[in-house]
């Protein structure tokens, strides 16, 4: 369904010490962010770096396995409401509770994955559409557990992160830690591999891989990372609904993923960071942001459809030859 | 009128003193404009019910020019776009960003559920006129959140339950939208009528937006009752009474219905079909109380239609707040001060045609009426009182104690006495 946009250079030498250094830079500057900007701002930008998490474990399976899931916002929500239950109402420590919340999300896009690696492309899509529905569904209709519409609410986040700016760093950490991960997880032997089933799946099965497994394997670690970002949207948000595992959840993060660029991993963060601004912006003017949204998103495809991470690098790379 | 349009009015009415002041320093002057944060639903499943709600609290600053206990005032208007996760952000923004004094409004339940929890770590005074969610205001109570000019869900129906036992009801059926503010109002019913030694025979709880009652009617049909009791909102009361009187129930069963049921915003596109039901609420627009026909003429006049539960909640939920900010002199920064005086005040002269006042709990207290859908001379319908009940608290005749020690209702809990 999606094919590389940018060649990409792999195994370079140099490139590590560069990337390491751009790296270094990104963090630090975005460590300083809370100085320079509001106390809400700062709620914003927390939002950005949860959701560009999210967008990146769809990556995964999108950019490098050329699986698209529409499943990834149940996932998500699995673990935001794990982690508002085990809190409020299990009475768990937090670390315990975000514990059990990244494992719940873990086992629950296992499930996920084996009922959908066998598809692919459109069905795919569709396959992860309906799972993530009966998440959605349970989270509805089990009201003893799961407070039905009203959701759940409590206090989720740890006493000591409570200023927007110390949970905001938490954040921030948590997101460099886990897009390291990510991005040595689709450079590895591994994430190769995950390519070449991207690419033909018929050849790398005739090379003799077990595509299922890696396809099965590569969807939970995705699940994994989705589980991450919502342990930490429970305690963002110290609540939860059933909005939250809800579809449009799923297609958010896809739209800012593919708003970033396809492919590009760390496109996810500027992704989320247009979404989460023009949402936010833009209603301040207008009931009618929904309609800006989409035409916005009609324009991405149109100039920019490999992203707009991906429309960077398309271009630089053009003008260095 | 689009939301664009509201603003540039409000803005032009509202900010002539406080023109050139930056809204981010307005808050440190005390001459500065009073800001209130009004979430509102203006997009999504209930956005219909929001911008009545926003017309309700424009045509209260309206009738005031704009001014509150002697200070401009500024509205800010979110859309919570029917969605909790949004509703929390824009929450946030104005609160951390916008620098309101208070905020108020929202519709659905777990919109305001949200907010309230986000209010209570920040004391921002929360006002909710139309979140009937019974535990904000019991079990799990936030001081700083008010319910005025609202109710609590079940408020309604404890007295609704007596009436049916004075109406020799014996046997009823309820049938139930499957959310909380469905089974809170059940419960209401279910719990008076059956201690008073009625029965309830079966409850039916369907998914929202349910398009075709006709498995529910058909049982309900065969069931030998005396009433049916419904708790239905938005397009599900309209499509619900319909085909009500399309099966032929009308002329066999008697229909009562909680208030939302055959509030303006069903009935309004209703014809026949909705006369003669019965529902309990606080404030009836076909009432012949001369504050309560000059609010329903007058909001006639400015928006084409019988004011809804929305509108007339807002209004006189922004009007209560009003009568306290006068108290205190629109000393608005003093947040427990306020909250203090808001939880004291007594509402007189408002659209309910009675003084009101909030028990120890933060909720109103009522003359409930028992109201019947009826035609007016143009062929209109509205809701006229039949009779009522005075100073119904949130608690009933029940000990507010003793009464917070049972559970709250829920599907499994609807409060039914065994026989």
């Amino acid at each position: 369904m999606t094919t590389p946009v940018a060649p990409r250079v792999l195994g370079v030498a140099g490139m590590t010490g560069r990337a390491a250094l751009i790296a270094a830079i990104i963090v630090v500057a975005a460590a300083a962010l809370p100085l320079l900007l509001s106390n809400y701002q700062v709620g914003l930008a927390t939002e950005v770096l949860i959701f560009g998490i999210l967008a990146m474990s769809i990556d995964i399976l999108a950019g490098f396995a050329g699986r698209t899931s529409l499943g990834h916002g149940a996932i998500f929500g699995v673990s935001t409401y794990v982690v508002v239950y085990a809190t409020t109402h299990a009475g768990l420590p937090p670390a315990v509770a975000f514990a059990a919340g990244v494992l719940a999300a873990t086992v629950v896009a296992a499930i996920f994955g084996l009922l959908a690696v066998r598809t692919s492309g459109v069905y795919f899509l569709l396959l992860t559409l309906a799972l993530g529905m009966i998440v959605w569904g349970i989270c509805l209709r089990w009201t003893q557990v799961t407070g039905g519409e009203n959701g759940m609410r409590g206090d989720v986040r740890p006493a000591v992160l409570l200023t927007n700016s110390t949970f905001y760093w938490a954040v921030l950490a948590s997101a460099a830690v886990v897009a390291f991960a990510m991005w040595r997880f689709v450079r590895s032997p591994f994430g190769l591999t995950l390519r070449g089933i991207r690419d033909s799946e018929s050849r790398m099965r005739s090379l003799g891989y077990n595509v299922p497994l890696h396809l099965f394997i590569g969807f939970t670690v995705s699940g994994f990372f989705a589980g991450v970002a919502g342990a930490l949207y429970a305690m963002f948000n110290n609540f939860v609904s059933p909005s939250t595992v809800a579809l449009a959840q799923s297609v958010e993060g896809v739209l800012m993923m593919i708003a970033g660029g396809v492919g590009t991993l760390f496109g996810a963060f500027v992704g989320a960071a247009a979404i989460i601004a023009l949402e936010n912006v833009v209603s301040a003017y207008t009931e009618r942001w929904q309609m800006v949204l989409g035409i916005t998103f009609i324009l991405i495809m149109i100039f920019a459809p490999e992203g707009i991470i991906g429309k960077l690098r398309a271009t630089l790379t053009r003008k260095v030859r | 009128m689009d939301r664009r349009q509201f603003l540039k009015n409000t803005t032009a009415a509202l900010t002539v003193a406080g023109a050139g002041v930056g809204p981010w320093r307005s808050a440190q002057a005390q001459a500065g404009p009073i800001k209130i944060g009004l979430l509102a639903p203006l997009t999504g499943v209930v956005a219909s019910g929001g911008k009545e709600m926003v017309e309700g609290v424009q045509f209260y600053l309206d009738r005031v020019k704009g001014e509150m206990g002697g200070r401009k005032v500024e509205l800010v208007i979110e859309d919570d776009a029917s969605n909790p996760d949004t509703a929390l952000q824009k929450a946030r923004r104005l609160v951390e960003q916008g620098n309101c004094h208070m905020l108020i409004g929202n519709l659905l339940a777990n919109t305001g559920l949200a907010v309230a929890n986000y209010v209570k770590g920040t004391g921002t005074p929360y006002f909710i006129p139309i979140i009937a969610a019974d535990d904000l205001t019991q079990r799990q109570r936030i001081k700083n959140v008010i319910r005025v000019a609202g109710y609590s869900a079940s408020e309604f129906t404890h007295p609704l339950g007596d009436w049916a036992l004075k109406q020799g009801y014996k046997k009823i059926a309820t049938i139930s939208q499957d959310y909380t503010f469905g089974h809170e109002q059940c419960g209401g019913l279910a719990q008076v009528f059956t201690e008073g030694g009625g029965e309830i025979v079966q409850q039916f709880w369907h998914p929202l937006n349910t398009a075709d009652f006709s498995p529910y009617l058909g049982q309900l049909a065969d069931l030998k009752i005396d009433a049916v009791f419904a708790m239905e909102t938005g397009a599900d009361a309209t499509r619900f009474i319909q085909q009500y009187s399309s099966f032929g129930l009308k002329a066999q069963t008697p229909l009562l219905a909680a208030m939302n049921g055959t509030d303006q915003s069903v009935i309004r596109t209703l014809g026949e079909e909705c006369e003669g039901i019965i529902s309990p609420a606080h404030f009836a627009e076909g009432s012949d109380n001369p504050v309560t026909q000059e609010f329903a003429k007058e909001y006639e006049a400015k928006y084409g239609k019988i004011p809804s539960l929305y509108g007339f909640s807002m209004y006189s939920g922004v009007m209560w707040i009003d009568a306290a900010l006068k108290k205190m002199g629109g000393k608005v920064e003093g947040r427990d001060a306020f909250i203090d005086t808001v939880l004291k005040t007594e509402l007189d002269g408002s659209p309910l045609g009675k003084a009101v006042k909030l028990d120890a709990y933060g909720n109103p207290i009522y003359d409930v009426y028992i109201r019947k859908v009826a035609k007016r001379a143009d062929g209109k319908f509205w809701n006229v009182p039949v009779t009522s009940y005075p100073n119904v608290s949130q608690f009933w005749k029940y000990d507010p104690e003793t009464y917070l020690k049972q559970p709250p209702y829920s599907r499994t809990f609807q409060g039914i006495k065994k026989a």
